[in-house]
């Protein structure tokens, strides 16, 4: 991997952290605990970790809104924590939560941004209807942020932060709370932004989210770096690890747990994670198996019923970053 | 020419817009300048309802213990002359207050609004100074509209050009007393607080401020006056009183100058870093 290098021969990265410790007041432990990584320019750098990991404080700092306790970050050059008015100028957010202008229509909530940030009106007012338009917003430009939808609030919030031409884009947890049509819209945004040479910085708990967009995906949890690698070499590093999926109706007697040490039991069976069931009616298990997977589904099947517990559904797969995940740290991601 | 031409959308040049010296040294102004602008036209955009919204009060307290109460010969005659200066007095305070607490209140918590200037390339302590700026502003408009509906209500107001200028100095005093008050307030109180506290603060404010009686005439009250005297809204009365009516009785204008100064300064530094506290983490 070679950095991209400047007219001085230093070497530049479009983020870099070092020994990045965060602990707030009052807590008894660090929220981050010596995080250092780097991104490269153009990169597109997602931070794949649950709720509560570390992953919106290590953006909150580097986008100078939460002070960090020791080590340093560096976003296009200028440290956060040294230059907080200069970072602003190079870096721009997507927030998790709506903070668009309630007082201002779409078109101006972009324009006042750019503003903000001494984008001359000539060029703001054009760029404005350039973003509108890239962005699928342009038919109702004097609309107010509380007439449209959680997609297109997001991508409002996009095209606001790429008004001043920020070196940097971070995206915290953009997808949350999308439906499926939106959140593909947006993939495709980001996969654009990387074409044109954008370095975005994107955090999520959705590993297909970060698997599909990312160059590479730093993985943590509890304030500590894991991981961090392309998303093939990371499930490339899980060996020749094989899963079945199991979804089931419980019956009337067992626990969840019970069950999920009687299918740890099965010989060639490496672990048994419970996860969480999308539907939230049933249980569901990813058994990491040697081999084949499919010889395991009669015995699997066998287990469950013994257990009272009816399968609904089997699935056999590969690894993916969730194993990976599940695999460092023990638990779901969700 | 290094001027950013043309920029494709969407499309980010490493290095950005910002990096230019002037840029650099200017741009928090302007900056600044910018949400100043945007406040303006906000509030531009909805001028009536504002007026509507901060004159309404002291109309009526005009209205009533001005006009109904001294032609029902319940109050002296003199009275509006004590009356009127005390409610331009309150009418700066109060709508400073007012124009700063709520809305940082609602933008830090349920629109986090505020976000994007807080984003934006100046220092977070500036965004708060915005805030009282122009909250000051429209305070200073509410207090000036009290000149014509004194005239309306009352048939005269007391005014002397000679002291025009140091009476415009104690209104923009008072806007931003109240404003900082406002940023206290709005920085400290938990949102789900807010209700009570306005209604806790807000009413022994408007009534403790010597806005309907002059402070030197509460010697019979004493815990009264020394009540009165901890409220930075007496000084602003007091200070207009005696710039507007000076055969009435009260607090020397210097003095009153001077303490308004003095909690200014106070008020500005906890506000601020009550601000600070909520803004970074």
């Amino acid at each position: 991997m070679s950095a991209p290098v400047v007219a001085s021969g230093a070497t530049t990265f479009a983020v870099e952290v070092r020994d990045l410790v965060k602990r707030y007041a009052k807590a008894p432990v660090d929220s981050l605990t010596g995080v250092s990584f780097q991104v490269e320019q153009g990169e597109v750098f997602g931070f794949l970790g649950p709720n509560g990991a570390g992953k919106s404080t290590t953006i909150g700092i580097l986008t100078t809104r939460i002070r960090p306790t020791g080590g340093r970050a560096i976003v296009a050059g200028v440290d956060v924590a040294d230059d907080p008015v200069g970072a602003r100028r190079v870096l721009g957010v997507v927030p998790q939560q709506n903070n668009l202008d309630r007082s201002l229509s779409v078109r101006q909530n972009l324009i006042y941004h750019a503003s903000y940030h001494g984008v001359p009106r000539a060029t703001r007012n054009k760029l404005a209807d350039a973003l509108l338009e890239q962005f699928g917003l342009a038919d109702r430009p004097d609309g107010r942020p509380d007439d449209f939808s959680g997609g297109q609030i997001q991508r409002m919030m996009i095209a606001r932060a790429l008004m001043h031409n920020p070196s940097v884009l971070f995206l915290d947890e953009p997808s949350t709370g999308l439906d499926p049509a939106a959140r593909l819209f947006l993939w495709e945004k980001v996969a654009e932004l990387k074409a044109a040479g954008t370095t975005v910085v994107i955090t999520t708990h959705d590993m297909d989210e970060a698997a599909t967009l990312s160059d590479r995906v730093a993985i943590i949890d509890h304030g500590t770096l894991l991981a961090l690698d392309t998303p093939q070499r990371l499930v490339q590093g899980m060996h020749s690890e094989r899963t079945l999926d199991c979804t089931m109706e419980p019956g009337p007697t067992g626990d969840a747990a019970s069950l999920a040490i009687a299918l740890g039991g099965l010989a060639g069976v490496r672990a048994v994670d419970q996860l969480d069931d999308p539907a939230g009616i049933g249980w569901r298990y990813r058994i990491d198996v040697d081999g084949e997977p499919a010889p395991f589904v009669a015995p699997v099947a066998t287990v469950v019923a013994e257990a009272g517990a009816k399968l609904t559904d089997v699935r056999l797969g590969e690894p993916n970053l969730e194993d990976v995940f599940i695999h460092m740290t023990g638990r779901a991601l969700r | 020419m290094s001027a950013p031409s043309e920029p494709v959308a969407g499309v980010g040049r490493p290095g950005g817009a910002a990096t230019a010296g002037p840029v650099a040294r200017w741009g928090p102004w302007r900056t600044g300048l910018a949400i100043l602008r945007r406040d303006l036209m906000v509030t531009g955009r909805e001028f009536p309802i504002f007026l509507a919204q901060v004159i309404l009060q002291p109309l009526f307290l005009l209205f009533v213990f001005g006009k109904v109460l001294t032609e029902l010969g319940y109050a002296q005659a003199g009275y509006q002359e004590v009356l009127f200066p005390g409610l331009v007095a309150l009418a700066a305070v109060l709508t400073g207050l007012q124009s700063t607490a709520l809305p940082l209140v609602i933008e830090f918590s349920y629109s986090n609004e505020i976000e994007d200037r807080l984003l934006a390339p100046l220092p977070v302590g500036a965004v708060a100074v915005e805030k009282v700026v122009f909250a000051a502003m429209r305070g200073f408009v509410a207090a000036t509209v009290m000149f014509p509906i004194g005239v309306w209500i009352l048939g005269s107001i007391p005014w002397r050009a000679s002291t025009g200028v140091a009476v415009v100095a104690m209104m923009v005093l008072g806007s931003l007393l109240g404003a900082a008050m406002g940023l206290i307030l709005g920085t400290y109180v938990p949102p789900n607080r807010i209700n009570v506290t306005f209604a806790l603060v807000l009413t022994p404010l408007i009534f403790t401020g010597s806005s309907q009686y002059p402070w030197p005439s509460l010697d019979h009250i004493r815990w009264f006056q020394v009540v009165s005297a901890l409220n930075p809204m007496t000084y602003v009365s007091e200070g207009l009183r005696g710039l507007m009516v000076p055969h009435v009785p009260h607090i020397a204008t210097w003095a009153c100058f001077m303490v308004a100064v003095t909690y200014l300064v106070v008020l500005m530094v906890v506000g601020m870093y009550g601000f600070n506290r909520r803004a970074l983490s």
